[in-house]
């Protein structure tokens, strides 16, 4: 019962401030707002008995949204709370989508005849998953390494400023390269 | 609190991140509508891993769409700082280099 209601106060949290993102002025409101539905959503999986994901999902969510909202603050032009205006587009199509698609997933997930239950969960979840990530599931984890480090460099060459590209023209080939100042010995 | 009822929620929060990754001008706001649908995919996972097969291998695919969102997260913010120092501008219709 107690699960139940703590539930369906999480569920409701999560639906409303993750409408509330596309809802309020303020960009730094929109990233606390998504962080809490981030974090009702984080929650709802402990519920589910997920202890690592959910705690993960937490963590996770809280840093990236505390990043997010310094990139929003960056890269808004203007602040729209000061200054209220659309920023939308197309939004009665998005609507129309949004509730479409709701009507689809939801009436799945009601109409669908689920299988019952298969087997029945490990005494202690966080160990029987690091033993599956350390153990028979450890490819997953080998082939996101790589995907992870392509991510920095991909990351890292996209944002940075100048690259040798920069410098030395798109064949590489240009000498002395383009610098902002001069430098080195003797030139 | 039945699968159907969290996947019900689920589909509610990804109909909404759809809606925001579709209407929104302001390219990190797509990007928090995609997040919103990962939440949703998250939630979703965690019930059926819980109500149809509680196996601990099945929790791998929640981290696999943790990192996937870290993924997008990091890689959309490069491309928003490539686009904002190349175009002065963080909006998605200005972005039409590729268009036709």
């Amino acid at each position: 019962m107690l699960v139940d209601i703590v539930f369906w106060v999480l569920a409701l949290l999560a639906v409303a401030t993750a409408v509330l993102v596309f809802v309020v002025d303020s960009m730094a409101r929109a990233t606390y707002a998504l962080a809490l539905s981030f974090v009702a959503v984080g929650l709802i999986v402990l519920l589910l008995n997920q202890n690592y994901a959910g705690v993960i999902t937490v963590l996770m969510m809280l840093m990236e949204m505390a990043i997010m909202a310094v990139y929003m603050v960056m890269f808004m032009g203007m602040n729209p709370a000061l200054m209220p205006m659309s920023m939308v587009h197309s939004n009665r199509v998005a609507i129309a989508v949004a509730a479409v698609t709701f009507v689809l997933l939801g009436g799945g997930a009601l109409l669908v005849d689920w299988p019952t239950r298969r087997g029945a969960p490990p005494a202690d979840l966080t160990a029987a998953l690091g033993q599956a990530l350390m153990g028979p599931q450890m490819l997953v984890m080998i082939a996101f390494s790589p995907v992870m480090v392509a991510t920095i460099i991909g990351g890292v060459v996209l944002a940075s400023h100048r690259s040798r590209y920069d410098r030395f023209g798109d064949d590489l080939d240009r000498r002395p390269p383009r610098d902002p100042a001069r430098g080195g010995v003797g030139r | 609190m039945t699968l159907q009822l969290v996947l019900l929620v689920a589909a509610a929060l990804f109909a909404v991140g759809l809606y925001g990754a579709i209407s929104q001008q302001v390219v990190v706001m797509v990007m928090m509508g995609l997040e919103v649908m990962i939440n949703a995919v998250i939630l979703a996972a965690g019930a059926m891993w819980w109500f149809l097969a509680p196996d601990p291998t099945g929790q791998v695919l929640i981290l696999v769409v943790l990192g996937a969102m870290t993924i997008e997260m990091a890689m959309g913010f490069a491309v928003a700082t490539l686009w904002h120092r190349a175009k002065n501008s963080d909006m998605t219709d200005a972005a039409t280099d590729l268009a036709g």
